[in-house]
């Protein structure tokens, strides 16, 4: 380590805060303040990971969220370690461990490197074109190119910090808190805007705030004294909100943005437990004011990529910042003004500079005319045509540009360095602005797009709307925010600036070189490998569209999207196709702008928070007495209750058995519960069900069948009058949410002249159903004041009565075929009322049933259930339901649809029976149902819907659609499995006590 | 995410809401006078517009009320909304 390479002048370091970290296994030192990317140049690290394709060693290129190479791979527990963490924006603390990715068996020495040798033969295209034949061998090759691709190692067991989502509403927002974010904040708080200013780094006034040169003056101060006063003066405001460490990562329509707040990155590991480790901000923003700066360009030339050579910005942002010389011998390599001040900087603290190679053959500013003053020797017009040194860079060689750019003339000339700063201008981070919606404009001058048309009410300000120079940027923030904010006090009187600088600009997307393209790497995009050349072969092959180029050469897919080369490749594409550049367009930006955890985005719903579950009021009962759950909608129902060892059969076998001989129990209570009042109740359900409603007496129980318009099945259910105007209506468990919005639709935009109320009371009635031969003795004990004989309550009737004081409703029908009874009581009541019952039936083997077996009971009563046995391709006559739909009825949802030319074909699938030729062999519910196995393709007639061992019956049955099987009664049809042809016959869909004998036997 | 200004609560967030398809179509008086297209083109037909559509919207996880929307779909401008049975506001 040299010490030289820090000076400690920097004020945002605390030098006297010495933290240690480890990188590859090595242990390191930094000081408060650093970031993992500063620390290790101060440590002369420059190598820190190997590129994706080539494995090529790259070094740190940025200093900030645009970084394409320096991504690594954050702690190294299986629970909290990161991959693909940029080591310029992790702030260094206490025991940080970090390594390098993408290399094996180490960052210096990389297996992988192989594939640089092999470059030749992996051009763009190169896996679509190598790994298509024969297609057959597709699986064989994915093995090993899923082996060697990908970036870093994700956790392996499940992340133990805390993340929370929050939502901020706020008059004004703004993104970037670099000078005119800055400005823009105050002149909207101090005019009584509640505003929030958000910035991603960790620190206020972006890179304003160490511009510590006599060449940027404010009011005849440093730029950054002043503006240090403007953050001292707003971190006072009231209503001004400041979230540093928070990356806007998405910009929606209608001012609907998405921020990731970092709380815990920076802190000690041991500081960090029990506080929320980052957090998603929900922002909806009346005004936002978008000042998200920009980012500065690299060069495109010859083996641009080495370790060493950086953004020149990140070299003066380094120094600057953090007090750290990124090089002993640098040589700075620009196409515009921005590198000479990087050269003050590094002037200023007497770093070595041994040259300028600046693409420009005039160069007019007072900053370079001070730089050559420092005997700096500037090479104008020339350009870097190679680089050397394969860890770090160690020289380059340039030459004279060509009039007009395309080629290069002369001799050759070599310059050692180990740090080579790049400049290739600025470009406008519209990244946010784009996601919004907003359209860009191309600018000619200085070949940058720039906002145009704002999609909502936001502004872009600063140098991310296109103004680069200081001058320009502090009047035209004042101007527009304040026209933008309607306000007249703009809180600054006049403000004078200076700056040595001048926007000339050389811009040549991509530098010519003294080798033939086929034999350069001129890197586009860093992270992704896509060089000059891929573009260009791109384009050879017919690739037009950049959306196509893209994909194709991979360009501006990496986790940077590009941020750097993407307008490079922009302008190699219309170069190489002879187009203007803003015909092109851009590639299109897609949230999230930085990469986000997974822990962010689903905040606390995790683990049985991860998704909404009902549950009944009996629910305890049934975990204390080892129920099996079944996920129904959001319901946990009880699907079974295995006693002793039985497994799912076992246990449905007896309880279904029990239920016919004796008496069974079923929590009932998730059915859908839809409360119906109003003089018209009567009128909208004759026209909501397929059946007639009006002359249903009061207290009397009707199923019914509800259809789509289109005719098909949609729900069905009991529904009781319960006055003359009242009705209550049960829909199935999972459609009691759409039912209700559909009656809502049809009585809010067809029937409004109809009067009547609708409202879920689904959560607000306990349903416990008993039935079975001792239905009637038990529910007897329970409610002691009801006569339950067949002539004061028959079936398909309703009685109110009271339970221990508390009102109830007791319907007597019945989805199993047998006498029951269905207790609807307040839900709290329901657990008490459900353990009376299982007290009372105590003595009749009650059996508490689950879904499972109220399922099979009813398809042995051939009774259907929607969604199981239709799936909105049936129409009731596909049922063999036309016993309920009505003739008489004028209209009613669906009725037109039941004769179209479609919906009376004879060859629909029906609903039929199914018997197995070997009564012991249960059908797989979604087996195939085919007539004739010889032909070929086989015809599929349709297929099993509901299958079941039933015990009372002592044989397999089964439910199924078939292609005209209301005329195959008797017919031989085939199940063909995957090893053997199951015989079956098609038989009637009502398997037990045809006549209904059981629901009123004499009990 | 849009900001939906419900005729009956005012301004809230679109996940409140479900869309409910195109709207200002009657359902037909009679359906049983009518022929197999023209029920055809009540049950099925709808319009996919690049630009200015009608749309019904039904607050579902608020006031469980109905009522249209007027929606530039190139861009989402939401240019009107109004109640069930009112006229559209704007062309």
């Amino acid at each position: 380590m040299s010490n030289n390479l820090r000076f400690k002048t920097s004020k945002f370091i605390d030098e006297t805060y010495r933290v240690s970290f480890k990188f590859n296994n090595k242990t390191y030192f930094g000081f408060k303040g650093d970031t993992l990317a500063s620390a290790l140049l101060a440590n002369g690290i420059h190598l820190v990971g190997r590129s994706f394709k080539y494995h090529r060693p790259r070094g740190i290129m940025t200093s900030g969220s645009e970084e394409p190479n320096a991504i690594i791979q954050l702690h190294d527990n299986s629970s909290r370690t990161e991959p693909n963490v940029r080591a310029t924006e992790v702030e260094i603390y206490e025991g940080l461990v970090a390594s390098s990715q993408n290399c094996w068996p180490s960052v210096n020495f990389d297996i992988g490197g192989i594939n640089n040798l092999l470059s030749p033969i992996l051009p763009a295209g190169f896996y679509y074109k190598t790994f298509m034949w024969p297609a057959s061998f597709w699986e064989k090759y994915e093995y090993f190119i899923r082996k060697s691709a990908g970036l870093g190692k994700s956790p392996k067991v499940a992340d133990p910090d805390i993340y929370e989502h929050k939502y901020i509403h706020c008059d004004v927002l703004v993104i970037g808190a670099g000078i005119s974010g800055i400005m823009a904040a105050k002149m909207a708080a101090k005019n009584g805007f509640k505003t929030l200013l958000v910035d991603e780094k960790s620190y206020l006034g972006g890179s304003s705030i160490y511009d510590n040169s006599e060449f940027s003056k404010i009011n005849n101060q440093i730029t950054s004294s002043w503006l240090e006063k403007e953050i001292n003066e707003i971190s006072k405001l009231e209503n001004l909100e400041i979230k540093i460490r928070t990356s806007v990562a998405a910009f929606h329509g209608y001012n609907f943005l998405l921020a990731r707040e970092n709380l815990t990155d920076h802190l000690p590991i041991n500081q960090r437990e029990n506080k929320v480790r980052q957090r998603l901000l929900k922002i909806r923003a009346k005004k936002v004011i978008t000042a998200t700066g920009s980012i500065e360009r690299p060069l495109i030339f010859h083996n641009n990529d080495r370790p060493g050579i950086m953004l020149s910005s990140a070299i003066k942002r380094y120094i600057d910042l953090y007090g750290v010389a990124c090089g002993e011998n640098n040589i700075l390599f620009t196409n515009n003004d921005t590198a000479y001040e990087t050269a003050m900087s590094l002037i200023q603290r007497g770093i070595k500079i041994n040259a300028i190679i600046d693409n420009r053959e005039q160069i007019d500013s007072k900053i370079s005319y001070e730089v050559e003053k420092n005997n700096i020797k500037i090479y104008k017009g020339y350009t870097v045509v190679d680089t050397y040194g394969y860890r770090r860079i160690n020289k380059i060689s340039i030459m004279k540009l060509s009039k007009d750019g395309q080629t290069v003339i002369g001799d050759k000339t070599k310059l050692n360095c180990d740090c080579l700063g790049v400049s290739g201008g600025w470009t406008p981070a519209v990244h946010l602005f784009t996601q919004s919606g907003g359209k860009l404009k191309f600018r000619e001058e200085d070949q940058v797009f720039i906002p145009n048309v704002y999609p909502s009410d936001q502004i872009s300000i600063g140098s991310c709307n296109g103004d680069f120079g200081l001058e320009e940027i502090i009047k035209n923030t004042l101007s527009s925010i304040k026209k933008f904010l309607d306000i007249d006090n703009s809180e600054y009187k006049t403000v004078e600036t200076i700056s040595g600088l001048n926007q000339s600009k050389r811009n040549i997307w991509l530098l010519p070189s003294d080798k033939s393209i086929g034999k350069t790497k001129s890197f586009v995009d860093y992270q992704n490998d896509a060089t000059a050349k891929d573009i260009k072969l791109a384009l050879r092959e017919g690739f037009r569209s950049i959306e196509h180029v893209k994909r194709y050469t991979t360009t501006g897919m990496g986790t940077d999207q590009g941020k750097l080369g993407n307008m490079h490749a922009l302008g190699i594409i219309s170069e190489t196709a002879g187009t203007k550049m803003g015909e092109h367009g851009t590639t299109t930006f897609r949230p999230p702008y930085t990469p986000l955890t997974f822990g962010t985005i689903v905040g606390r719903n995790v683990g049985e928070f991860f998704d909404i579950f009902r549950r009944t009021p009996i629910h305890d009962w049934h975990v204390a007495n080892n129920a099996e759950f079944e996920n129904v909608g959001q319901w946990k129902r009880a699907w079974y209750y295995p006693k002793d060892n039985e497994n799912m059969h076992q246990a449905v076998q007896r309880e279904s058995k029990a239920a016919r001989d004796s008496a069974g129990i079923l929590d009932a209570s998730t059915l859908g519960k839809i409360d119906i009042q109003g003089t018209d109740a009567s009128e909208f359900l004759n026209r909501v069900y397929t059946n007639a409603w009006s002359k249903l007496a009061i207290g009397k129980c009707r199923y019914g069948l509800m259809l789509n318009e289109d005719g098909m099945v949609y729900d069905d259910g009991v529904t009781t009058r319960l006055g003359e105007n009242h009705y209550i209506m049960t829909t199935t468990t999972g459609g009691a949410a759409n039912v209700l919005g559909k009656l809502e639709d049809y009585l809010q935009t067809e029937w409004p002249e109809l009067d009547v109320y609708l409202s879920s009371v689904t959560d607000h009635f306990a349903t416990i159903s008993v039935c079975g031969p001792n239905s009637k003795k038990i529910v007897s004990k329970v409610v002691p004041d009801l006569d339950l004989s067949d002539e004061k309550f028959p079936h398909m009737s309703f009685k109110n009565s009271k339970i221990d004081n508390i009102k109830c409703r007791i319907m007597r029908i019945s989805f199993t075929g047998e006498h029951s009874y269905e207790i609807n009581i307040q839900a709290n009541f329901g657990k008490s009322v459900w353990e009376k019952c299982m007290e009372a039936g105590k003595d009749f083997n009650i059996t508490p049933y689950g879904t499972e077996t109220m399922h099979l009971l009813r398809a042995e009563k051939g009774f259907i259930i929607v969604g199981q046995d239709t799936d909105a391709t049936l129409t009731p006559i596909d049922l063999q339901m036309d016993w309920i739909v009505s003739k008489k009825k004028y209209d009613f949802i669906g009725k037109r649809s039941l004769y179209r030319s479609d919906t009376i074909r004879e060859d629909r699938k029906q609903l039929v029976g199914l018997l197995t030729e070997n009564p012991e062999e249960v059908l797989e519910e979604g087996a195939q149902i085919v007539a004739d196995i010889k032909k070929s393709p086989i015809e599929m007639l349709g297929h099993v819907t509901s299958s079941y061992y039933s015990p009372n019956l002592k044989k397999s049955i089964a439910l199924g659609v078939v292609k005209g099987g209301k005329n195959m009664l008797g017919q031989k049809l085939i199940i063909p499995m995957e090893n053997k042809n199951i015989n079956v016959t098609v038989a009637d869909p009502v398997f037990l006590d045809k006549e209904g004998e059981r629901l009123n036997a004499k009990l | 995410m849009f900001l939906i200004n419900c005729p009956f609560c005012g301004e809230r967030e679109q996940s409140e809401f479900k869309a409910g398809g195109e709207a200002h179509i009657v359902r037909p008086k009679q359906p049983t006078e009518l022929s197999d297209d023209e029920w055809a083109e009540y049950l099925f037909m709808r319009k996919n517009i690049k630009g200015v559509q009608f749309e019904r919207w039904n607050h579902v996880h608020g006031c469980r009320k109905w009522f249209n929307m007027v929606r530039d779909t190139s861009n989402d401008q939401i240019k009107a909304v109004y109640k069930m049975g009112e006229k559209p506001p704007v062309k």
